[in-house]
Protein backbone atom coordinates (compact mmCIF):
# COMPACT_ATOMS: atom_id res chain seq x y z
CA UNK A 1 0.00 0.00 0.00
CA UNK A 2 1.52 3.17 -1.03
CA UNK A 3 -0.19 6.96 0.55
CA UNK A 4 -1.03 9.79 -2.23
CA UNK A 5 -2.40 12.77 -1.89
CA UNK A 6 -3.84 14.47 -5.69
CA UNK A 7 -4.48 18.49 -4.77
CA UNK A 8 -6.77 19.97 -7.80
CA UNK A 9 -7.63 23.29 -8.25
CA UNK A 10 -11.37 23.51 -9.42
CA UNK A 11 -12.95 26.56 -11.75
CA UNK A 12 -14.66 28.64 -9.58
CA UNK A 13 -16.88 30.02 -12.61
CA UNK A 14 -19.13 26.93 -11.93
CA UNK A 15 -21.82 26.91 -9.45
CA UNK A 16 -21.40 25.11 -6.10
CA UNK A 17 -22.78 21.72 -7.16
CA UNK A 18 -21.33 21.39 -10.05
CA UNK A 19 -18.41 21.97 -8.07
CA UNK A 20 -18.99 19.78 -5.36
CA UNK A 21 -20.31 17.19 -8.37
CA UNK A 22 -16.32 17.66 -9.61
CA UNK A 23 -14.56 16.58 -6.60
CA UNK A 24 -17.31 13.86 -6.15
CA UNK A 25 -16.21 12.18 -9.24
CA UNK A 26 -12.66 12.19 -8.53
CA UNK A 27 -13.35 10.40 -5.21
CA UNK A 28 -15.70 7.83 -6.92
CA UNK A 29 -13.10 7.62 -9.49
CA UNK A 30 -10.36 6.47 -6.90
CA UNK A 31 -12.89 4.59 -5.22
CA UNK A 32 -13.71 2.57 -7.94
CA UNK A 33 -10.01 1.68 -8.58
CA UNK A 34 -9.57 -0.10 -5.34
CA UNK A 35 -8.38 3.04 -3.58
CA UNK A 36 -9.07 4.02 0.21
CA UNK A 37 -10.44 7.71 0.89
CA UNK A 38 -8.54 8.48 3.32
CA UNK A 39 -9.35 11.81 3.59
CA UNK A 40 -11.00 14.74 1.43
CA UNK A 41 -10.14 18.57 2.62
CA UNK A 42 -12.02 20.87 1.06
CA UNK A 43 -10.17 24.14 1.20
CA UNK A 44 -12.40 25.97 0.13
CA UNK A 45 -12.04 29.11 -2.81
CA UNK A 46 -8.59 30.42 -2.32
CA UNK A 47 -6.93 33.60 -3.88
CA UNK A 48 -4.43 32.36 -6.82
CA UNK A 49 -0.70 34.01 -6.67
CA UNK A 50 -0.81 34.30 -10.44
CA UNK A 51 -4.14 33.57 -12.93
CA UNK A 52 -4.36 30.70 -14.15
CA UNK A 53 -6.47 30.30 -17.38
CA UNK A 54 -7.44 34.26 -17.18
CA UNK A 55 -8.91 33.52 -13.57
CA UNK A 56 -7.59 34.93 -10.30
CA UNK A 57 -9.03 32.45 -7.86
CA UNK A 58 -9.81 28.61 -7.18
CA UNK A 59 -11.47 26.42 -5.23
CA UNK A 60 -9.30 24.07 -3.96
CA UNK A 61 -9.26 20.32 -3.24
CA UNK A 62 -7.13 18.21 -1.42
CA UNK A 63 -7.61 14.08 -1.35
CA UNK A 64 -5.67 11.96 0.32
CA UNK A 65 -5.75 7.92 -0.27
CA UNK A 66 -3.90 4.80 0.05
CA UNK A 67 -3.36 2.68 -3.27
CA UNK A 68 -2.37 -0.80 -3.52
CA UNK A 69 -0.76 0.27 -7.21
CA UNK A 70 0.43 3.45 -8.69
CA UNK A 71 -0.19 1.99 -12.20
CA UNK A 72 -3.83 3.84 -12.35
CA UNK A 73 -2.18 7.31 -11.48
CA UNK A 74 -1.63 7.97 -15.14
CA UNK A 75 -5.20 7.27 -15.77
CA UNK A 76 -6.03 9.49 -12.90
CA UNK A 77 -4.19 11.97 -14.52
CA UNK A 78 -5.31 12.14 -17.97
CA UNK A 79 -8.78 12.37 -16.96
CA UNK A 80 -7.77 15.29 -14.78
CA UNK A 81 -6.13 16.95 -17.08
CA UNK A 82 -8.71 16.45 -20.02
CA UNK A 83 -10.65 17.84 -17.46
CA UNK A 84 -12.11 21.63 -18.34
CA UNK A 85 -13.37 22.32 -14.72
CA UNK A 86 -9.95 21.57 -13.32
CA UNK A 87 -7.12 24.09 -13.41
CA UNK A 88 -4.71 22.92 -12.11
CA UNK A 89 -3.77 19.48 -10.22
CA UNK A 90 -0.54 17.94 -8.58
CA UNK A 91 -0.24 14.61 -7.25
CA UNK A 92 2.28 13.78 -4.21
CA UNK A 93 3.61 10.36 -3.07
CA UNK A 94 3.44 10.70 0.92
CA UNK A 95 6.24 9.20 2.87
CA UNK A 96 5.33 8.15 6.59
CA UNK A 97 6.36 11.72 7.94
CA UNK A 98 4.02 13.15 5.36
CA UNK A 99 0.65 10.69 6.52
CA UNK A 100 1.34 11.16 10.52
CA UNK A 101 1.98 15.27 9.38
CA UNK A 102 -2.21 15.09 7.81
CA UNK A 103 -2.92 12.88 10.98
CA UNK A 104 -1.99 15.01 13.58
CA UNK A 105 -2.98 17.89 11.22
CA UNK A 106 -6.86 16.63 11.36
CA UNK A 107 -6.47 16.25 14.84
CA UNK A 108 -5.53 19.90 14.90
CA UNK A 109 -2.25 19.38 16.74
CA UNK A 110 -0.24 21.01 13.43
CA UNK A 111 -2.25 24.01 12.55
CA UNK A 112 -1.10 25.75 16.14
CA UNK A 113 2.21 24.19 16.54
CA UNK A 114 3.69 24.86 12.98
CA UNK A 115 2.18 28.03 12.77
CA UNK A 116 3.30 29.49 16.35
CA UNK A 117 6.77 27.91 16.07
CA UNK A 118 8.00 28.73 13.03
CA UNK A 119 6.98 32.41 12.69
CA UNK A 120 7.99 33.52 15.70
CA UNK A 121 11.34 31.76 16.28
CA UNK A 122 12.81 35.23 15.59
CA UNK A 123 10.84 36.96 17.69
CA UNK A 124 10.21 34.43 20.52
CA UNK A 125 13.31 35.80 22.40
CA UNK A 126 11.67 39.10 22.47
CA UNK A 127 8.20 37.87 23.52
CA UNK A 128 9.74 35.90 26.68
CA UNK A 129 11.50 39.51 27.60
CA UNK A 130 8.19 41.09 27.63
CA UNK A 131 6.49 38.57 29.44
CA UNK A 132 9.22 38.57 32.14
CA UNK A 133 8.83 42.46 31.98
CA UNK A 134 4.94 42.31 32.54
CA UNK A 135 5.33 40.21 35.47
CA UNK A 136 8.28 42.56 37.08
CA UNK A 137 5.63 45.27 36.42
CA UNK A 138 3.14 43.85 37.84
CA UNK A 139 4.42 41.81 40.84
CA UNK A 140 5.72 45.15 42.22
CA UNK A 141 2.44 46.87 41.69
CA UNK A 142 0.31 44.89 44.24
CA UNK A 143 3.13 45.48 47.32
CA UNK A 144 2.78 48.82 46.38
CA UNK A 145 -0.07 49.68 45.99
CA UNK A 146 -1.01 48.05 50.14
CA UNK A 147 2.01 49.46 51.40
CA UNK A 148 0.62 52.71 50.83
CA UNK A 149 -2.27 51.89 51.72
CA UNK A 150 -1.75 51.78 55.70
CA UNK A 151 0.94 54.22 55.55
CA UNK A 152 -1.23 57.30 55.66
CA UNK A 153 -3.15 55.62 58.56
CA UNK A 154 0.10 55.26 60.34
CA UNK A 155 1.31 59.13 59.81
CA UNK A 156 -2.19 60.36 61.08
CA UNK A 157 -2.08 57.77 64.03
CA UNK A 158 1.83 59.17 64.64
CA UNK A 159 0.44 62.90 64.94
CA UNK A 160 -2.80 62.24 66.79
CA UNK A 161 -0.27 60.82 69.34
CA UNK A 162 2.03 63.66 69.29
CA UNK A 163 -0.50 66.02 69.56
CA UNK B 1 26.49 67.17 29.89
CA UNK B 2 26.45 63.61 28.22
CA UNK B 3 26.85 61.13 31.70
CA UNK B 4 27.74 57.71 31.82
CA UNK B 5 24.51 56.03 30.87
CA UNK B 6 24.15 58.45 27.88
CA UNK B 7 27.65 57.18 26.96
CA UNK B 8 26.55 53.90 26.89
CA UNK B 9 23.94 53.50 24.29
CA UNK B 10 26.16 55.44 21.27
CA UNK B 11 27.50 51.86 20.92
CA UNK B 12 25.42 49.27 19.73
CA UNK B 13 26.95 46.40 22.37
CA UNK B 14 25.42 43.47 20.06
CA UNK B 15 26.85 45.01 16.91
CA UNK B 16 30.59 42.81 16.73
CA UNK B 17 28.36 38.83 18.18
CA UNK B 18 27.36 36.25 15.77
CA UNK B 19 24.18 34.84 16.32
CA UNK B 20 24.08 31.11 16.19
CA UNK B 21 22.71 29.67 13.04
CA UNK B 22 20.56 26.41 13.28
CA UNK B 23 18.03 24.17 11.29
CA UNK B 24 14.91 25.12 12.86
CA UNK B 25 13.33 21.44 11.67
CA UNK B 26 16.23 19.82 13.81
CA UNK B 27 15.68 21.64 16.97
CA UNK B 28 12.06 21.40 16.83
CA UNK B 29 11.95 17.88 15.31
CA UNK B 30 9.81 19.15 12.05
CA UNK B 31 9.76 15.79 9.48
CA UNK B 32 7.55 17.27 6.91
CA UNK B 33 7.00 20.11 4.82
CA UNK B 34 3.86 21.13 3.85
CA UNK B 35 3.54 22.80 0.34
CA UNK B 36 -0.34 23.82 0.93
CA UNK B 37 1.25 25.74 3.59
CA UNK B 38 1.73 29.24 1.83
CA UNK B 39 2.41 31.32 4.52
CA UNK B 40 4.95 28.80 6.97
CA UNK B 41 6.69 28.23 3.13
CA UNK B 42 6.90 32.02 2.82
CA UNK B 43 9.87 32.63 5.52
CA UNK B 44 12.32 30.82 2.96
CA UNK B 45 11.30 33.10 0.38
CA UNK B 46 12.58 36.11 -0.57
CA UNK B 47 10.87 39.72 -1.81
CA UNK B 48 10.87 38.27 -5.33
CA UNK B 49 9.34 35.10 -4.39
CA UNK B 50 12.86 33.30 -4.72
CA UNK B 51 14.10 30.52 -2.49
CA UNK B 52 16.61 31.83 0.01
CA UNK B 53 20.07 29.89 0.37
CA UNK B 54 20.73 27.96 3.14
CA UNK B 55 23.69 30.30 4.17
CA UNK B 56 21.10 32.77 5.52
CA UNK B 57 18.42 30.49 6.47
CA UNK B 58 20.62 28.37 8.19
CA UNK B 59 18.45 24.80 7.44
CA UNK B 60 20.26 21.82 6.84
CA UNK B 61 21.07 20.48 3.82
CA UNK B 62 18.30 17.52 4.04
CA UNK B 63 15.77 20.14 4.91
CA UNK B 64 16.66 22.62 2.45
CA UNK B 65 15.82 20.45 -0.38
CA UNK B 66 12.46 19.89 1.15
CA UNK B 67 12.07 23.30 1.26
CA UNK B 68 13.39 23.82 -1.80
CA UNK B 69 10.37 20.93 -3.26
CA UNK B 70 7.79 22.50 -1.37
CA UNK B 71 8.24 25.67 -2.16
CA UNK B 72 8.41 24.59 -6.30
CA UNK B 73 5.35 22.42 -5.33
CA UNK B 74 3.21 25.37 -3.68
CA UNK B 75 4.49 27.50 -6.55
CA UNK B 76 2.76 24.77 -9.11
CA UNK B 77 -0.41 25.41 -6.96
CA UNK B 78 -0.87 29.07 -7.30
CA UNK B 79 -0.05 29.00 -3.77
CA UNK B 80 3.29 31.16 -4.19
CA UNK B 81 3.75 33.14 -7.43
CA UNK B 82 6.97 32.42 -9.38
CA UNK B 83 8.16 35.81 -9.94
CA UNK B 84 6.71 39.12 -7.97
CA UNK B 85 7.82 41.95 -6.81
CA UNK B 86 7.31 43.46 -3.27
CA UNK B 87 5.49 39.84 -1.88
CA UNK B 88 6.42 40.86 1.76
Amino acid sequence: MKNYEVTFIVDPVLSGEEIKATAQTYVDHLKSEGCKIVHVDEMGLRQLAYPINKRTSGVYYCVEFEAPTGEFIVKMELALRRDERIMRFLTVNLDKYGVKYNEDKRAGRIGKVSKKKKPDDSKKDDRRDNRRDDRRDRRPARPAAKAPAPAPAAPIAAVEEEE
Amino acid sequence: MASRDDIKFLSNPKIGQKRKKYCRFRKFGIKYIDYKDPDFLMQFVNEQGKILPRRITGNSLKYQRKVATAVKRARHLAMLPYVTDLLK
